[in-house]
């Protein structure tokens, strides 16, 4: 009982410290945890917190939902075919280190400012590595199991969906949920430059209107907790038995 | 394994070669088809290019983009590895350090951006500092994964041969723990490079990612934009290979039993 | 009278696991003499290996002692080398650096010296820059056997060393141990599961049962070295041993 506890009291001395520290010298700048508590205390009885808090969950869904439902079957396909993968692993290996934020002034071009940006590039934080995980996932999967899978006679569509398909789901499950704590990344960025609600809009606003530091660091904690909270649900896909098979060595 | 016959050596250059072809006809065409007056058509952004490299502003950029990283990713390698390092072998003090880590890994450098700024203004220092964080965590993570995946053969055979705490660290658990460590500095570079672009957003005025906002604001120049994207894709091309390089030195390869 | 190399005294060894108590050794007590070669012989998982780990210094017997030229075995050290399978080869070093990793003591030319020896007597040469991952698991073996007696121990622990190569270098890999063993003359305990490799390789045989070991029998094996595995005595030590383990002859 007391080593679960041990964590939580280096947390507490943090907190103390920083909350000593800035007492101790008051830069008008850094906010003491106190004052960050009593910010999002604030924030929450205007139901300010609560908007953003869905506004920017509801585009990292959208941009997320759709970045899966284009880059897993894309990926398969190219996976599964090696020409494919010949043909277009050199493009996608030069798209992916470009930030999505690089595209922000193309998104404001074709989107202009508004949610349908944001989503965009949120999209396209989570669509090429998912699409690069799925593109590995089958190339990595063993031979013995196509082979298997003809020898039992099994048509393309059901090696497809009995043998492709089950192999690669858990490193799929792992991407998907790398991929959401990207989009989540990029949906804070997304919004500091390109709308006008949402926690990363939060953020430049406190301070562009009014320096709000306690609300700046205050959106800053809440969005490192929603972003562990969406960790640990994928984390529990992970745990299901039926996907367990690979995960043994962990 | 899948589909039909091997490929053919001249098949590796061919298909890429006649993907990106067709994909530069269809931009291309793209652009003449709906006219527009704003978005670069190919020929457009190869202008740009060249037109970036004479006014000798391509190479100040990239050189200071690559700056940042340098110093932001070497720092955070310098102080990530040996930290990653005694977490992995203490279990202890893992445990009770890493709730801490695992409450600020989600919240990306970019959300630190506001934090930088105030205690270290518009700049350089501050763009640094945020490549640091960024890389920082994942360095971290992969040498506490590194360690603690250690076989224990390889403890026990070190302990046998008479190696003292120190010598087993460096010339039994560091190895050993290398390749895991190497990957992580991958991920980590790849971050870097990210948040650098980013920090150079809204942060600096000098670097690549600089460039794309600044081709934008001023004079809606969106072939420098265009132009500046791809070459940031290149250079991180370029930095994922060269550590991938890495990965394939001997001393590391037998990390990588199953990598394709 | 060879003086007892390594004596174990009633030692008993009980792993606690979530709560349950499992006995793995019981009241093992055994000498070794120096120079002997001794077989540890059992059934997987009857605890012969933890009994090895044990003398080596790994672990700490619940009760009882060993004792090492009459000293109490307190942790693992460098005068008594303990052999892993295959995967114990360090495979970010070379076959040199593997066999040079315990001699950090020595001079650069006496580490010369002692390489160039060790990776003659396992026939490694040609291999000195050469990677584990590009030998083969025989190869391996000899490398690690290289590694242990560079350091010039004066006993050796081998845990089923052989167990992962196929049985033809299997043979091989046993004439070779034998042979190193006559040049060196070092106290040499081995653990296996093969009644065969027992009777071919040691002097004596100690037999133990399903866990909690206890040891059954001590076989001695007086047949001197090279062994015909066809003469009328080594089938009736086998034999002997194979009915003390309750194996039927017919399968």
């Amino acid at each position: 009982m007391i080593v679960r506890l041990r964590p939580i009291a280096l947390i507490a001395v943090l907190l103390l410290l920083w909350q000593f520290a800035v007492t101790r010298n008051p830069t008008h700048i850094l906010p003491t945890p106190w004052a960050v508590a009593t910010g999002i205390g604030e924030l929450l009885q205007h139901g300010l917190l609560l908007k953003y808090v869905v506004a920017s969950l509801f585009r990292v869904t959208w941009g997320f939902a759709l970045a899966v439902l284009l880059a897993v079957p894309l990926g398969l396909i190219i996976g599964w075919n090696r020409r494919a993968n010949m043909a277009l692993n050199p493009l996608l290996q030069i798209l992916r280190p470009i930030s999505p934020l690089a595209w922000i002034p193309l998104a404001i071009l074709w989107f202009g400012v508004g949610d349908l940006a944001a989503i965009f590039l949120i999209f396209l934080g989570c669509f090429f590595p998912l699409l690069l995980t799925a593109i590995n996932a089958v190339r990595g999967i063993p031979a013995v199991y196509i082979n298997a899978g003809r020898n039992f006679g099994l048509s393309s569509t059901a090696l497809v969906s009995r043998v492709l398909f089950p192999a690669v789901i858990p490193q799929l499950i792992i991407g998907m949920r790398i991929t959401l704590g990207v989009g989540w990344l990029v949906v804070v960025a997304a919004e500091m430059i390109a709308v006008s609600s949402g926690l990363g809009f939060l953020i430049v606003d406190a301070r562009n209107a009014g320096n709000r530091y306690d609300l700046v660091v205050g959106a800053m904690v809440i969005i490192g907790l929603i972003g562990l909270l969406l960790d640990m649900g994928m984390r529990s896909l992970e745990h299901l038995k039926s996907l367990r098979w690979s995960y043994s060595e962990d | 394994m899948n589909s039909l016959a091997e490929p053919k050596k001249w098949e590796k250059i061919f298909w890429p070669l006649l993907a990106t072809a067709l994909l530069l006809a269809l931009w291309h065409y793209a652009v003449a088809f709906t006219g527009t007056k704003i978005f670069p058509s190919p020929l457009d952004v190869k202008n740009g290019i060249a037109e970036l490299i004479r006014k000798q502003v391509l190479w100040r950029d990239i050189i200071d983009s690559l700056r940042r990283v340098a110093i932001g990713f070497g720092a955070a390698t310098v102080i990530g590895i040996p930290l990653g390092l005694i977490l992995g072998w203490y279990p202890a003090a893992n445990k009770v350090v890493n709730p801490v880590l695992q409450i600020l890994r989600p919240i990306s450098p970019i959300a630190w951006i506001p934090v930088a700024i105030i205690l270290l203004g518009v700049g350089d220092h501050a763009a640094i500092s945020l490549i640091f964080l960024g890389a920082l965590f994942p360095i971290i993570v992969a040498s506490v994964d590194g360690v603690s995946n250690v076989p224990s053969v390889f403890r026990l055979a070190g302990r046998n041969f008479g190696l003292g705490p120190a010598r087993l660290l460096t010339q039994v658990v560091f190895p050993a723990a290398l390749p895991k460590i190497i990957v992580g500095l991958r991920i980590a570079l790849g971050i870097a490079w990210l948040v650098v672009v980013a920090a150079e957003m809204i942060a600096v005025d000098s670097g690549l990612g600089y460039l794309v906002i600044d081709s934008r604001n001023s004079g809606k120049r969106y072939d420098l934009v265009v132009a500046a994207m791809l070459i940031i894709g290149l250079i991180g091309l370029i930095l994922d290979t060269g550590v991938r390089r890495l990965e394939k030195l001997k001393s590391i390869r037998w990390g990588f039993r199953d990598e394709s | 009278m060879r003086t007892a190399k390594l004596q174990a005294g009633h030692v008993h060894m009980v792993f606690t696991r979530d709560g349950k108590s499992m006995p793995v050794l019981d009241d093992i007590s055994l000498e070794v003499a120096e120079g002997e070669f001794v077989c540890l012989l059992g059934p997987s998982g009857c605890g012969k290996s933890t009994l090895l780990s044990t003398m080596a210094g790994f672990l700490s017997p619940t009760s009882g002692e060993i004792k090492i030229d009459g000293e109490v075995v307190h942790g693992p050290d460098p005068r008594r080398i303990f052999v892993f399978q295959e995967r114990g080869v360090f495979p970010w070093l070379t076959v040199e650096g593997n066999i040079a990793f315990g001699l950090f003591h020595l001079t650069a030319p006496e580490r010369r010296q002692r390489v160039d020896h060790y990776i003659k007597m396992v026939g490694l040469e040609g291999f000195e820059k050469a990677y584990p991952p590009a030998l083969s698991g025989g190869m391996k073996q000899r490398l690690e056997v290289a590694r242990a007696l560079a350091v010039n121990p004066d006993m050796l622990f081998l845990d089923e060393p052989f167990g992962a190569l196929d049985s033809i270098t299997r043979l091989v890999m046993r004439g070779e141990l034998l042979r190193i063993w006559q040049a060196e003359r070092k106290t040499i305990i081995f653990v296996t599961h093969d009644i065969d490799e027992a009777v071919q390789l040691a002097d004596r045989v100690v037999v133990m049962s399903a866990r909690p070991a206890t040891i059954q029998q001590i076989v001695n094996i007086d047949i001197p070295h090279p062994r015909d595995i066809s003469s009328a005595r080594y089938l009736e030590l086998r034999d002997g041993i194979f009915q003390q383990i309750g194996l039927a002859h017919k399968i």
